[in-house]
């Protein structure tokens, strides 16, 4: 397998009876990269980064991780979901743990050491016994990031994870992941509709056309380098220009027909 | 003289007389909020009971035949005095014959919650299964569960183990329905939770579908008990022995009607108890969700 194809994806279909989702998709992810997929609502991204989690199997093409076929959902990749997805019935602690104690068979107080350090590493450890909640929608985030990465998987696959929060939260969790991508070197696949998240965190950001039958339309290299600093970034000019690429091609090229 | 001319002075805004200040407020008038919720409730509630017991002396003193309140109530503090004497089986405290009644429902609804439960998780699972139990169930619930009586007569040739019988028919059907209902409304999160995380199937039991199920379980266990305690009274009218519905039965028999009243008052208060114990026990499990 060569580095550049860490996670690949290899002409993937999806069709749910009828209706075709997704047609000849393509990519490569190099390890440690971050790559956002980008399009309108429903055009299929979200069924995108299922089929890479394995909740859905693709009716054409297969995906690829570390050279190794996909087939259903497994703990080389931790997912976050749009909508946290916590158990309400365990405290943050517990949310993480369970996917803890799944993954590493250690001795328990090896488990708990790395639930713990998981929960630090999104600044939680403080409200490690708290319900989901009693917790802000964002901290909420934080439990489901520490959740996903503390299984130390491949790849981290993020479903429009910040797409519910409000602004500040929003760009706050953002800067988090950042550095927390940059202390632990992930390989992260993320869908969003949000054009800042997108270019701010990707190394590379792939655009999807209009559904049905989505492809990928265009696919932009993100070459600012890190750390990135939201403030010096917002008028920096080769960051407007790039912003303004995936602008143009998400309103100009595949403007939705008024209905 | 001084006084009175200095008064004079005074502008009219600021009080003239000590004794009128005290009358209007100068400042800060008394703000009347309105009362406190919980005391509205309060008195609300003994107003009612208080109109009820208007009523029933009413109905009592035009009527004739129905014992006022003040009798039933002279009545209640002689049979609350030795609620536990035993004089045979056919004369037992009031307390002995609750007690006995609860017995039954307890055994009666322990065993529906062992059928019931686990059979409302197979039926929410799966769905042929639930096809097959849907004509069956909807057949059954809305039969009288003293209907069943005769049943468990025949069956198990004696009145005590045919009111269980019944109990635990008529418990069976929230039991099944609400379970069944509760796993269907897991959220798909959960499950795609549990199916990223790649838990095992005992994981998924007991940290997935368990508590996502409860409050639905106690909401069955609620209409159950409800239920069962509505049809015990009648069942053990019709099979004798000791029990609360026995003792109505049996005080009918003598004509002491004060303790017929005595046993509604109680048949009410102990399904009311029952009730708010389940109520508490499900705002325990409701995950402030």
């Amino acid at each position: 397998m060569a580095p550049e194809r860490f996670l690949a994806v290899e002409g993937v279909g999806m069709a749910f009876g009828a209706s075709t989702i997704l047609a000849g998709i393509d990519l490569a992810v190099k390890k440690g990269e971050f790559v956002s997929l980008i399009g309108h609502s429903g055009c299929g991204k979200s069924t995108l980064l299922n089929l890479v989690a394995g909740l859905l199997k693709a009716t054409a093409g297969t995906v690829l991780l570390a050279g190794r076929h996909i087939d259903g959902p497994g703990p080389d990749r931790g997912v976050v979901f749009q909508n946290h997805s916590l158990l309400p019935w365990l405290t943050c602690y517990g949310n993480v743990h369970l996917a803890v104690e799944r993954v590493f068979k250690e001795p328990r107080a090896q488990l708990r050491q790395r639930t713990r350090a998981a929960l630090e590493l999104v600044g939680l450890d403080h409200a490690q016994d708290k319900y989901p909640h009693q917790i802000s929608g964002g901290m909420k985030q934080r439990v489901g990031i520490a959740r996903a990465l503390a299984m130390e998987p491949k790849v981290l696959l993020l479903d429009e994870p910040f797409g519910a929060l409000d602004a500040l939260t929003r760009a706050t969790l953002q800067d988090e992941l950042l550095g927390i991508v940059a202390r632990t070197g992930s390989t992260v696949l993320m869908v969003t509709h949000d054009v800042d998240e997108a270019v701010l965190l990707s190394d590379r950001v792939v655009m999807l056309t209009n559904g049905p039958a989505a492809r990928i339309g265009e696919v932009l290299e993100v070459a600012l380098p890190r750390p990135r600093e939201r403030l010096t970034l917002a008028s920096d000019p080769y960051y407007v220009r790039l912003r303004a690429r995936v602008l143009a091609f998400l309103y100009d090229k595949q403007m939705r027909r008024a209905a | 003289m001084g006084a009175v001319a200095l008064r004079k002075l005074v502008p009219p805004t600021s009080p003239p007389h000590p004794a009128a200040r005290r009358e209007i407020p100068p400042q800060a008038p008394v703000q009347r909020g309105p009362a406190p919720e919980w005391l509205v409730a309060a008195i609300a509630c003994v107003a009612g009971l208080a109109a009820f017991v208007v009523a029933w002396a009413a109905i009592a003193t035009f009527s004739g035949r129905i014992p006022d309140p003040a009798a039933v109530g002279a009545a209640a503090v002689k049979i609350f005095a030795d609620p536990f004497y035993s004089k045979g089986p056919n004369d037992q405290g009031i307390g002995w014959n609750v007690l006995s009644s609860l017995r039954r429902v307890g055994i009666g609804f322990g065993l529906a919650a062992l059928v019931g439960i686990p059979l409302g998780f197979l039926i929410g699972r799966f769905r042929f299964l639930s096809g097959m139990a849907a004509p069956v169930i909807a057949l059954l619930k809305p039969v009288s569960p003293l209907a069943w009586l005769p049943i468990g007569l025949l069956v198990f040739q004696k009145a005590n183990p045919a009111a269980i019988w019944v109990i635990f028919v008529c418990s069976l059907w929230p039991m099944i329905v609400n379970t069944a209902v509760g796993v269907r409304q897991i959220p798909q999160d959960y499950l795609n939770v549990a199916r990223v995380l790649n838990l095992s199937e005992w994981k998924v039991f007991t940290k997935i579908l368990f508590p996502a199920v409860l409050p639905y379980m106690i909401t069955g266990v609620r209409l159950s008990i409800g239920v069962a305690w509505l049809v015990i009274v009648a069942a053990e009218m019709l099979t004798g022995g000791v029990g609360i519905g026995f003792w109505v039965w049996d005080e009918w028999n003598n004509l002491k009607v004060e303790h017929i009243i005595i046993a509604i008052f109680t048949i009410g208060i102990v399904g009311l108890a029952l009730e708010q114990a389940l109520m508490l026990a499900a705002r325990r499990f409701s995950y402030g969700a």
